[in-house]
């Protein structure tokens, strides 16, 4: 029974790291309908960041949290401007392109984004320092870290502030608006392409926090670390209904205990034929069947017809 | 479309193309080959992956599904050539045996991928089909235990290269008087089944079924309406492209000797996948173009990469390699920028584009 | 309207790739004096210029290894050239060309094909053994001497060429001193294994399985993780349902660091194993604290033992930093294409391939000689454990020169 509690555990920490990967797929999806193949690397950007403002402030007098904190602003905005760019150089003038184009431009800002991190931050594996000193609790037989409580947090927290900022407010009054219909909103005098940089911007800037937490949940980073990271958090908004906020929420967190569980049972469940070596497949698998029966996911809209 | 077709075969001087296209073809091996047979084995890459994404063309450019595993045909096809000609069972039956199994598997599997997907759309379809391309490779990766079928990830060595008789494509030898290196004798087996697909593509193309493609990519309701059965068009469409795929494998496995998992990767789908839009998707010589210009880019790169460097800078200012995948990367960023629909778009698909984007 | 201007573009397209080719290609020939061994030009003291191959990915997940290997073979040719080799009266001065695989099987040939058109003496490499295997095919027509400093794959050495070699133990060997071990020396019964599913891990993990069951212990978790991923809860939470004494890695020290850590966080006090992949100063750095007591074996003698390992390591620290796992070997593999060379006294590897079958030489990893396959003779094995953030030598398996 313990054991079933701690891999629950495992499961729901893994599945808030997706989810805050995936909220910054989602972000930009929901509003143009485009899979920002590059997020991955944003993130990647985002711990190498913050692990270099952390080294290099390691040594001064500030408050270990202080220092985390700083650290994690500079990754904030440094991805901010990425964000910003990205969508300038690689997305914008494609909006009108056919719907695979973007998806090449943005294979191929990942691949240099990999790169210009290999050329910064070398090709070596990097401690990231931990900042937090971390906690051991146990509960029931098993056994969970400050850290796990603050991932799951912050993922739950940037949820509903997303949801707030979507559903409440001005600028996401305009983003609803405009993903409903570009031109009807425009006529609204919605400026699109603000409100379009402004999903990268907010994407990227969650894409750095989840960084952050990605890096001082392993305190391990690496200039590839982006592509599985990427592609997992975006299985998971898929699973959740790709564009919707709860969604990536749900679909994070379901992926994060299915793996878990995969990992943990399914030697059990098929008398040992199959191990934990086929825990990813067993995760594709639960996707495939939730997708027959809901085709836009567990939260998707069902008009989905973009083909 | 049709009549625009025939009236650039008919009405210029075919011949002239035709003629000097041949002679393009059959010299390709020969020029390369005195830059280094280094050279060769690009081309021979390439034309295999023209291979590869004119199959994948016909899912993505025709019918326009979002395939992101059609790796998984590739190595359905590569592990069947070499299960059935290496010593790792001891069974070694000739290649005109092997390929056409291999593509009737590879085949199987396309419809074992299409009916769960049916239903699904555009992304949906994507991240499927990118998770069945993983599972076929985590299966090749693992399925050494408890009864050892794929070796897992320690791959299948020694795999018989192509044999017709005694005549070894991997060996080099002399045929009428023309010495021929292994490589070179491969170039022209790809060259002819590369012409293969083209035909098969160019007929399917104008034919009925490419027709009821095009209308369920362009609007699956529609195609309906219009009496289309899409369930079984849609599922062609997977059978047809994965076949392609089985082939291309069989011909890596012998070519390579060797295969293993991590050929297969995600990566590697990704790869194909941009040739066929970098290239101009649906449109055959563009598809051609885009697998030429994506194998050869990083090979050129990597020649050209070092002198470069030192004729800007005077110096090496960062690692070649590294330099030589970032350049790779922006180039796929410039081309789509520059050239939303492709490099070389059919007329037609421009004439759409420049419709919609008033 | 479009169509009719096809051929001639795939035309114009074509030609000016296998331009831009030849073009290209040209240059390095004309650069370097052909080092056709053949030409005796009997000029005073002249320069011969002795290229020698290295191939390992230098882009994607395993770079920083590839670099590291390449660094190794870079300064072994710098050591051989500081010494003015001398053969046939000519001075040497050897070249590496240093070639990326991408850990691509595919690219892998590509490569190689392209270091035998450029005429190189020796190649070392390549790194994977999914490179390395389908890359032997193309040396071994070309007759070109091939030692991979670390590919472990028994099957490369099987396929029944003559220019294969190795200056790694195999799988087999190191699997065997290692699971041995744990059950022997350290009194375990129950023992857990993981592996990453690469060709590395799954060889090994599977020669520990053997030896640590013929050593009268029960296996009692086999779990497995993928050489990419960083969160391994869910299989260490299983495994320490199963209570082991001792829990052994077959992998890297990129998935060994968290995995330690996270061993701790989980509350599991089994004593941690790896093999060579994990068995370095990296692995302290990734786990920090939680790396104290691994016990892990290495290839070859402990480094620091060697008169000469002890330059290396000084050498190759000034230069390129922190040693990651297998430049000690290849540095070794370009000093043994040199030593045969010496020996044949030639560069060309008609002559001097029988000799590298002979060798007999003590590198920087040990005593290095083959057997008729090619794999390392009688491959030292060296278990370590680490105290104070430092590998400490427990004992030497194997091995013929004197380690202490």
């Amino acid at each position: 029974m313990d054991t079933l509690l701690q891999q629950l555990i495992n499961g729901i920490t893994l599945g808030a790291v997706y989810a805050l990967v995936a909220l910054g797929y989602t972000m930009v999806y929901g509003i143009i309908g485009l899979i920002n193949f590059a997020h991955g690397e944003v993130v990647m950007i985002g711990t190498m960041v913050a692990f270099t403002v952390i080294v290099s402030l390691a040594g001064s007098a500030m408050a270990p949290l202080m220092i985390l904190g700083i650290g994690v602003a500079v990754s904030v905005v440094v991805c901010m401007v990425l964000g910003w760019a990205l969508e300038r150089v690689a997305y914008r003038p494609l909006r009108h392109a056919p719907r695979l184009t973007p998806l090449i431009t943005a294979i191929g800002m990942s691949i240099v984004l990999q790169n210009v991190a290999m050329i910064i931050w070398g090709r070596n594996y990097i401690t990231f320092p931990p900042m937090i000193g971390k906690h051991i609790y146990e509960f029931g037989g098993a056994s969970f870290t400050n850290v796990q409580i603050a991932i799951v947090t912050l993922a739950a927290l940037m949820m509903l502030g997303l949801i707030y900022l979507v559903h409440r407010t001005r600028i996401g009054m305009a983003m609803r608006a405009t993903a409903q219909n570009q031109h009807v909103a425009a006529l609204m005098g919605v400026d699109i392409d603000r409100v379009i940089a402004m999903a990268f911007i907010i994407g990227s800037a969650l894409g750095a926090v989840a960084g952050c937490m990605v890096g001082s949940y392993y305190e391990i980073a690496h200039y590839q670390m982006g592509f599985m990271l990427g592609l997992k958090a975006f299985t998971a908004a898929v699973l959740g209904g790709i564009g919707n906020l709860a969604g990536a929420m749900a679909g994070g967190l379901l992926l994060g205990v299915i793996e878990a569980l995969g990992a943990g049972y399914i030697g059990d469940l098929t008398g040992d034929f199959l191990g934990s070596h086929y825990q990813d497949i067993f995760a594709f698998i639960v996707l495939i069947i939730v997708l027959m029966f809901r085709p836009s996911g567990l939260f998707g809209e069902r008009t989905g017809d973009r083909a | 479309m049709k009549g625009q077709f025939r009236r650039s075969v008919a009405g210029q001087r075919p011949w002239l193309g035709v003629l000097l296209l041949t002679a393009v073809l059959l010299l390709v091996p020969f020029v390369a080959g005195l830059g280094g047979q280094a050279w060769v084995r690009i081309a021979n890459f390439a034309i295999l992956y023209v291979f590869l994404a004119l199959g994948l063309n016909i899912v993505v450019g025709y019918a326009g599904l979002l395939d992101l595993g059609y790796v998984a045909f590739y190595a359905v096809g590569a592990y069947t050539y070499a299960l059935l000609a290496s010593p790792h069972f001891g069974i070694h039956l000739p290649f005109w045996v092997i390929l056409p199994l291999g593509a009737g598997l590879a085949c199987m599997f396309g419809v074992l991928l299409g009916a769960p997907t049916l239903k699904l759309r555009g992304d949906y379809l994507a991240i499927v089909t990118l998770g069945f391309g993983e599972i076929v490779r985590i299966f090749m990766n693992n399925l050494n235990a408890p009864v050892n079928i794929t070796n897992g990830a320690q791959g299948i060595t020694l795999i018989d290269p192509i044999r017709i008789g005694d005549f070894s494509f991997s060996q080099s030898g002399t045929i009428f008087g023309i010495t021929l290196s292994g490589p070179q004798k491969y170039y022209f087996l790809l060259v002819v089944l590369a012409l293969l697909v083209i035909v098969v593509n160019v007929r399917l193309q104008n034919s009925r079924i490419g027709r009821s493609w095009q209308a369920i990519r362009e609007d699956e309701v529609a195609a309906k309406a219009c009496g289309i059965n899409t369930r079984n068009i849609k599922l062609l469409a997977f059978a047809m492209g994965a076949s392609f795929g089985g082939i291309a494998g069989g011909v890596f496995a012998a070519m390579q000797g060797f295969v293993s998992p991590e050929s297969f990767s995600l990566m590697e789908s990704i790869t194909i996948l941009s040739m066929v839009v970098l290239g101009g998707m649906g449109h055959i010589p563009g598809v051609i173009l885009g697998a030429v210009l994506l194998t050869g880019l990083p090979e050129v790169l990597r020649y050209g990469i070092e002198p470069l460097q030192r004729a800007v800078f005077g110096r090496m200012i960062v690692d070649p390699e590294s330099l030589r995948m970032l350049v790779f990367g922006l180039a796929l960023v410039l081309v789509m920028r520059f050239r939303p629909a492709g490099l070389w778009p059919s007329s037609q698909r421009l004439r759409e584009l420049a419709e919609t984007a008033d | 309207m479009n169509h009719v201007r096809m051929p001639g573009v795939v035309v114009v397209l074509a030609a000016s790739l296998a331009i831009v080719g030849c073009g290209k290609k040209e240059e390095p020939k004309a650069a370097a004096p052909a080092p056709a061994p053949a030409a005796a030009a009997p000029a005073a003291k002249p320069e011969v210029v002795v290229k020698i191959g290295h191939v390992a990915p230098l882009t994607g997940p395993i770079a920083h290894l590839g670099k590291d290997n390449e660094n190794g073979a870079r300064l072994a040719v710098d050591d051989a050239n500081a010494k003015k080799v001398e053969i046939d009266g000519k001075v040497i001065k050897f070249e590496l060309l240093g070639e990326d695989d991408q850990a691509d099987p595919k690219t892998g040939t590509v490569v190689a094909q392209k270091l035998v058109d450029a005429k190189v003496a020796g190649v070392v490499g390549h790194l994977n053994s999914g490179t390395t295997i389908p890359a032997s095919a193309i040396y071994n027509q070309a007759g070109v001497p091939q030692i991979s400093p670390s590919a472990t794959n028994p099957k490369y050495t099987q396929q029944g060429f003559n220019t294969t070699f190795r200056v790694m133990a195999n799988d087999i060997q190191q699997g065997s001193v290692v699971g041995t071990y744990a059950v022997k020396d350290m009194g375990a019964k129950k023992v857990a294994i993981i592996d990453d599913r690469t060709a590395y891990g799954q060889g090994l993990a599977d020669e520990v399985e053997k030896a640590a069951k013929a050593a009268g212990a029960t296996v009692v978790a086999r779990e497995f993780t993928n050489d990419k991923a960083t969160d391994f809860k869910a299989i260490l939470t299983k495994i320490k349902a199963k209570n082991p004494d001792v829990i052994f890695l077959g992998g890297m020290d990129a998935v060994g660091g968290p995995m330690l850590k996270q061993m701790r966080e989980l509350g599991i006090k089994a004593k941690f194993t790896t093999g060579d992949g994990g068995c370095t100063p990296e692995l302290v750095k990734l786990a920090g604290a939680a790396s104290e007591g691994v016990i892990c074996t290495q290839a070859g003698l402990p480094v620091d033992k060697l008169p000469n390992g002890q330059k290396f390591v000084e050498d190759f620290t000034k230069k390129y930093g922190q040693i990651q796992i297998y430049s000690p070997y290849s540095y070794d593999a370009v000093m043994v294409l040199v030593d045969s060379m010496k020996r044949a006294n030639s560069t060309d590897p008609v002559k001097y391939l029988p000799e590298v079958g002979k060798t007999s030489y003590d590198g920087v990893t040990g005593k290095i000689e083959f057997d008729e396959k090619g794999d390392i003779k009688n491959g030292a094995i060296t278990v370590f454990e680490i105290k104070d953030g430092k590998l400490a030598t427990l004992k030497t398996e194997g091995g013929t020169a004197s380690a202490k």
